[in-house]
């Protein structure tokens, strides 16, 4: 053993507790003040982000509309909320002349590998959902990520049906995937052929969605459309 | 290189190539997995992943390197723990600002670069008896070794999965593409099947294999023990 | 089954996204221990251990983050809880079960750096599980690794008595044999949901 270095030849005393103890808090000390610093800088600029990100969503399935207002809707009542609130969103959009022109709202279920998450669109004067944007799949590429470019799939919903009941508890009709080519009534759902796994989770999510959340909107559905006119503090205008 | 005396290493090229293929982290010393196999199904994520991990393994080695006088010996492996941890609490918050989408598709492996044993390993053994210009380059190479290991496994797992490099159309359309290749089992197979060339054709130059041992580079000591 | 519901997750956690063989968490043992069957089994039994203890601590230590609205330091925290957990077993498995000590104990150390450990945490911290639904997943994940360890290790210990080219040197072998396993478990996929 070469006499290379001397301090470490000689063993070292057993540091003492408060020697260990100041190390660590030291580290502590430094690590958390460097973590909130970036932290501080960039959430606002992923928060920036997520907004636009749910806002190229709501646009894409709203395409008439030009802003939006958001809605929490919790135990049977709609408030509007501002962007930032959890909790069971959906957005309402609006034209130029702050006339309203249709709802956002997000649905999700277990798709074939995991959560499948959508954002529809839905018009409640006529009870149609016309369209979605897939927010969030990761199921197999060519078959299950087909709901996003199958042109017949998406046909299905130039108007599904999910019209509310007479007594506003539910929907008329429960919407559900049929197979490939026996798609009869409008609140059925053509599957598409080789991936009926995801399929069916888009329907019933659509389902689960539409008894559960169309009704309430029904109950509140003056209240979302005079909003705007309200003048009461809105974002995303599309300028 | 390193030897087993106190002696610094000697600040040769070698602890620079060293970590791109002759200690190849992946290749041979089998080191953080859990990422490789998991995001390498397209170039563009192996390459985000990559980066996220030089940025991590320099950023994290130069602070150990820089302390090593000042950490004592029996609180060492908690110590460079929370230094790994904070800079990949930075790197993560870093990416979502700069792109949302990148984030979503890497998941909460960003958040598993802390337990990728690469870091944890290079930290002990070489940052924290090296000064501060080794480690880094020393970690530079490694980060880049794992960044060309995950880039040859996004490239195979991309290109016969999804015709595509880097989102670019290489295959023509007519191509069916292998699914199986961005699914889990592809990973474990592009892996094996990477393995066994780089044997054969050790094989053929040394008539030696490349020693992979996996576990023993994983095992972080306690002190007290 | 509902996908909320506690039996859907053990068995998705379980079977159908085998932490192993689709979430590829737990790699480093997986490969490095899976051998002989007895020592991958007892590996089995110390990680779904420490993953049941950190899964129910992360649980907690994120509510309290929650509360003090900290939650940038979820990171650092988790991992420090994971290796103080870790120790904590080894300390108790010393004092209370020697025997079981000297079977588990030298893995202990590796399963601090293993991923599925962390990777439960995160996940269930991700997609929002309540207390209940984290118990259940860590409890399937910890299954669900010692499925595939020991499926591992026999297919392994078969395969010492084959003739092999000697270029399927351990890890290569591993690995294929894995690409293997993880397509058979895909066949999992879609189970629980009605058709």
């Amino acid at each position: 053993m070469a006499d290379l270095d001397n301090e470490q030849n000689k063993v070292p005393p057993l540091p003492s507790s408060i020697s260990l103890i100041s190390t660590l808090g030291v580290v502590a000390m430094l690590s958390g003040f460097l973590v909130v610093l970036v932290y501080e800088y960039t959430k606002p600029i992923i928060a920036e982000n997520q907004r636009l990100a749910t806002e190229r969503a709501i646009f894409k399935v709203l395409p008439k509309a030009n802003s939006y207002l958001t809605f929490l809707i919790k135990e049977g009542a709609i408030t509007q909320v501002d962007d930032t609130t959890k909790g069971e969103l959906i957005y309402a959009g609006y034209d130029k002349n702050n006339n309203f022109v249709g709802l956002a709202v997000n649905a999700a279920e277990q798709g074939y590998q995991d959560i499948v998450k959508l954002l529809y669109g839905y018009q409640p004067e006529t009870g149609c959902i016309t369209g979605y944007d897939v927010l969030k799949s990761t199921e197999t590429p060519g078959f299950g990520t087909k709901i996003t470019t199958d042109k017949e799939f998406l046909a299905n919903f130039s108007c599904l049906d999910a019209k509310v009941n007479q007594e506003q508890t539910g929907l008329i009709n429960v919407i559900k995937t049929v197979r490939h080519g026996s798609k009869a009534k409008p609140w059925e759902i053509d599957a598409i052929s080789g991936s009926t796994i995801t399929s069916n989770a888009v329907g019933r999510m659509f389902n689960k969605s539409g008894q559960a959340l169309h009704p309430i909107i029904s109950k509140n559905l003056t209240l979302i459309q005079s909003a705007k006119q309200l003048k009461r503090g809105d974002h995303g205008q599309l300028n | 290189m390193a030897n087993s005396t106190k002696k610094e290493a000697p600040l040769t090229l070698d602890i620079f190539t060293a970590g791109i293929w002759k200690e190849n982290p992946v290749f041979v010393m089998m080191l953080g997995l859990c990422p490789v196999l998991a995001v390498t199904n397209s170039v563009e994520n192996s390459l985000a992943m990559g980066l996220a991990s030089i940025f991590v393994l320099v950023c994290s080695n130069a602070l150990v390197s820089a302390l090593r006088n000042f950490i004592p010996k029996q609180v060492r492996i908690t110590t460079y723990i929370i230094i790994i941890a904070t800079f990949v609490t930075l790197v993560d918050y870093i990416i979502q600002a700069i792109s949302l989408d990148l984030y979503n598709k890497l998941g909460a492996f960003i958040q598993l670069i802390v337990v990728n044993c690469l870091i944890l390993g290079r930290a002990e053994a070489f940052a924290s008896k090296n000064s501060f210009t080794k480690s880094v380059i020393s970690a530079l190479g490694m980060g880049l070794g794992f960044t060309l290991a995950l880039v040859m496994l996004g490239g195979v797992r991309e290109l016969l999965g999804a015709g595509q490099l880097l989102g670019y159309q290489i295959f023509s359309l007519n191509f069916e593409p292998w699914v199986v290749m961005i699914l889990p089992p592809g990973g474990f197979i592009v892996l094996g099947s990477w393995l066994l060339l780089i044997n054969y054709f050790e094989q053929r130059k040394t008539g030696q294999l490349i020693t992979q041992d996996s576990a023993s580079h994983c095992t972080v000591s306690q002190p007290r023990s | 089954m509902n996908p909320e519901s506690l039996s859907f997750i053990f068995l998705s956690a379980f079977l159908i996204n085998n932490f192993v063989l689709a979430l590829f968490l737990g790699l480093c043992p997986f490969v490095g221990v899976s051998a002989k069957r007895d020592t991958a089994f007892n590996m089995a039994l110390a990680t779904a251990f420490v993953m049941f203890v950190s899964s129910t601590c992360a649980y907690a230590i994120n509510q309290v983050l929650i509360a003090f609205d900290i939650e940038f330091l979820r990171l650092i925290s988790y991992i420090a809880l994971i290796a103080s957990s870790v120790q904590l077993v080894e300390m108790i498995l010393k004092k209370f079960s020697p025997t079981l000590f000297r079977a588990l104990g030298i893995f202990l150390p590796l399963i601090t750096t293993n991923c599925a450990i962390l990777g439960v945490a995160l996940f269930q911290t991700s997609r929002g599980y309540d207390f209940f639904q984290s118990v259940s997943f860590s409890l399937g994940g910890g299954a669900g690794f010692g499925l595939a360890i020991v499926l591992m290790a026999g297919l392994r210990e078969k395969l010492e008595l084959s003739n092999l080219p000697n270029i399927t040197q351990a890890a290569a072998l591993s690995m294929m044999l894995a690409g293997i396993l993880s397509l058979t478990f895909m066949g999992f996929a879609g189970l629980g949901t009605t058709a």
